[in-house]
């Protein structure tokens, strides 16, 4: 396969990532957040799926630098 | 239900959504070079590493009845649901991925049906091929319905554009991407299903007080429905007879019926899920595919059951500000997870949430489609009507019964909506087809004896079997035909429909089983020793791992790992 899945994957997540992180981080009036139990879950959840982006990323990185190696 | 939508979109929302729709037709985009031929295009050139068809495969099969009705089930009947999978799913993916898969990927059949006429004759092939094609196209038309109306319902989108949507979009990535189209968006799909859906498990659990709060709380649930208080969060301990749980299933008929005979059927003769694993680039990485996917798959009762059971609990506790929409004296219990989706999550991860359902009902879509193009294209197209062109022209046939199947799909939606009740009557009758192929099978690749005449009359007796079966019962307190006894006597009354839907399949297993065993005894056995090699165990060399596969790889020692922590979940939730 020619076309690592991890490399459009990654991607995916890290912008659907980053755009719930920011919209958490300028909209983080309490009143909003207390049907999610008071949590602000678009900061942390955004944050976690930014950082699964990223680490897709690496791998997909990782195995292109293998591959110029060889 | 209210007339005005139970919740308002915001912009961030929308560009959660899009930003999904516009990678999962890039996708497609991307990979259009790489169809070539018609293997590139219905089996992805048998190419595609381990990890990939083994999430695939779970996610071809995560479309809206997993992800709403496991909810839904989790909300009804509590932990027990969790049979679907520790005592289903699990056991069923181990046995096809150490014992069938080299017969599946090894014989180079294409499809499952084509497996069969190798192993069979043509009437047993075509006999699966056009039940199992009628049955994708309503599958698929029931999954674009199901999400058309959960639409309509939460967002008040027309019915009509949402359709024609989520038609367009797996219409344009399967064509042109093909099958490698397909498995690539179930793997995002499964990622985004697990990030959209644990966040509302994590939130549910915050609410009602943890596992132990959850737990106290189920308990008044049962005392409610007068069970045993421990009967909405053991999973075994009320099985030992029907009228102790909520299910009212004893744990013979859940053992047999579901474990043995549904599940089996389901995850080892499905050319759904075992086109995943024909994709895969090796026959080891072949045999891997259900056992990676066993791995997620066990824990999925707490990403799709878990949010069912806090939903019931919240709904039972007065002042948690959630409660299910009533319907009749119980309550509406497939709205549990739209609902909470709703309720939990505000704008941002809301769009993120409803993207993921999104993708779980298109997923189903895709899935279907996929499978469908193939059977259709290999099994009747290429066997029945234009034989012998070059494969230039099949690449064709599959890329336009990808469209003319959408078509098909659409028009099964659109009938669903119509006729509820014959949408009722067919599921029922595709349950009847599917449920003795297992026997079919097992016989098939374990006993040379079979012969082709066998398995045909065997496959048609079991599944008059289960008509008679499910004509002549009816569950407890129901009425109406679709619920069975509409052979006019009423031998049994079940205590659930569930239940008479096991025993429905042990019987038409059964009967399968035996007519098969009988039949290929009085007739000749006309494929030879050479013909069956390759198909069959015991004419077949043991198929031996790759060298130097280190042991993390091994199908055997990953079967024996699954299975054991299966056991384990199934002791701790005992």
């Amino acid at each position: 396969m020619q076309l690592d899945i991890r490399l459009p994957m990654g991607l995916l997540f890290v912008l659907e990532g980053l755009i719930i992180l920011l919209f958490g981080i300028t909209h983080s009036n309490p009143a909003m957040y207390v049907k999610s139990d008071n949590i602000n879950i678009n900061l942390w959840w955004g944050l976690v799926i930014t950082i699964f982006g990223l680490f897709l990323l690496l791998m997909a990185w990782n195995k292109m630098r293998y591959e110029k190696m060889k | 239900m209210p007339h005005t939508s139970l919740v308002h979109l915001s912009h961030v929302d929308y560009v959660v959504l899009i930003v999904y729709f516009a990678f999962v037709l890039g996708i497609g985009w991307a990979l259009r070079r790489f169809m070539k031929t018609s293997t590139d295009f219905f089996l992805s050139g048998r190419a595609i590493p381990a990890w990939i068809t083994g999430l695939a495969f779970i996610s071809a099969n995560l479309g809206a009845q997993e992800v709403i009705g496991m909810g839904a089930s989790g909300a009804k009947y509590g932990i027990m649901t969790s049979h679907f999978y520790w005592v289903g799913a699990i056991p069923a993916m181990v046995f096809i991925g150490i014992f069938m898969m080299p017969f599946y990927y090894g014989s180079k059949a294409r499809s499952v049906p084509e497996y069969l006429k190798l192993r069979f004759d043509e009437k047993t092939r075509a006999f699966n091929a056009i039940s199992f094609a009628i049955m994708t196209l309503f599958s698929s038309g029931i999954s674009m319905y199901a999400l058309a109306m959960l639409l309509q319902l939460l967002l008040h989108w027309d019915f009509n554009l949402s359709i024609f949507i989520s038609a367009i979009i797996v219409l344009i990535y399967i064509f042109l991407g093909g099958l490698t189209s397909a498995i690539y968006n179930e793997v995002i799909q499964f990622f985004l299903i697990v990030l959209g859906f644990l966040p509302l498990v994590i939130i549910g659990l915050h609410k009602i007080g943890g596992w132990t709060g959850l737990q106290a709380q189920l308990r008044v649930v049962a005392i409610n429905n007068h069970f045993a208080p421990g009967a909405f969060s053991n999973s075994w301990k009320y099985m030992g007879s029907a009228s102790q749980n909520p299910m009212g299933v004893d744990w013979f008929g859940m053992v047999m019926g579901l474990g043995f005979v549904l599940s089996f059927g389901y995850w080892c003769t499905d050319f759904l899920v075992v086109q995943r694993a024909m994709a895969a680039n090796s026959m080891s990485a072949a045999r891997r595919t259900p056992l990676i996917a066993a791995f997620p798959k066990m824990f999925f009762p707490f990403l799709v059951i878990l949010p069912g059971m806090i939903a019931i609990a919240l709904t039972s506790k007065a002042g948690s500000g959630f409660s299910l929409p009533p319907q009749g004296n119980s309550y509406n219990y497939n709205m549990v997870v739209p609902l909470m989706l709703v309720k939990f999550f505000p704008a941002g991860m809301l769009g993120l949430g409803l993207t993921a359902l999104m993708a779980s009902f298109m997923s189903g879509m895709a899935g279907n489609v996929t499978a469908f193009n193939t059977v259709w294209t290999y099994d009747i197209y290429q066997s029945y009507i234009v034989r012998g062109k070059n494969d230039t022209h099949y690449l064709w046939v599959g890329r336009i019964t990808t469209v003319v199947g959408i078509a098909l799909s659409i028009g099964a939606a659109y009938f669903t909506r119509s006729f509820n009740n014959i949408m009722d009557m067919l599921q029922l009758v595709f349950a009847f087809v599917n449920a003795p192929l297992f026997a079919t099978f097992l016989l098939g690749m374990f006993w040379k004896r079979t012969t082709g005449h066998g398995a045909f009359i065997g496959l048609i007796s079991g599944t008059l079997a289960a008509a008679v079966h499910h004509g002549l019962t009816q569950p407890i307190g129901e009425t109406g035909a679709i619920k069975g006894g509409w052979l006019g006597v009423v031998l049994h009354h079940y205590p659930s429909d569930m239940a008479q839907n096991f025993y429905t399949a042990i019987v038409a297993w059964t009967v399968c089983f035996v007519v098969t065993i009988v039949i290929s005894l009085l007739t000749t056995q006309r494929k030879t020793n050479e013909e069956l090699t390759g198909l069959v165990y015991s004419l077949t060399p043991k198929v031996k791992d790759e060298p130097g596969l280190p042991w993390y790889e091994k199908p055997v020692v990953l079967g024996v790992i699954v299975l054991v922590v299966a056991v384990i979940l199934n002791i701790i939730f005992w």
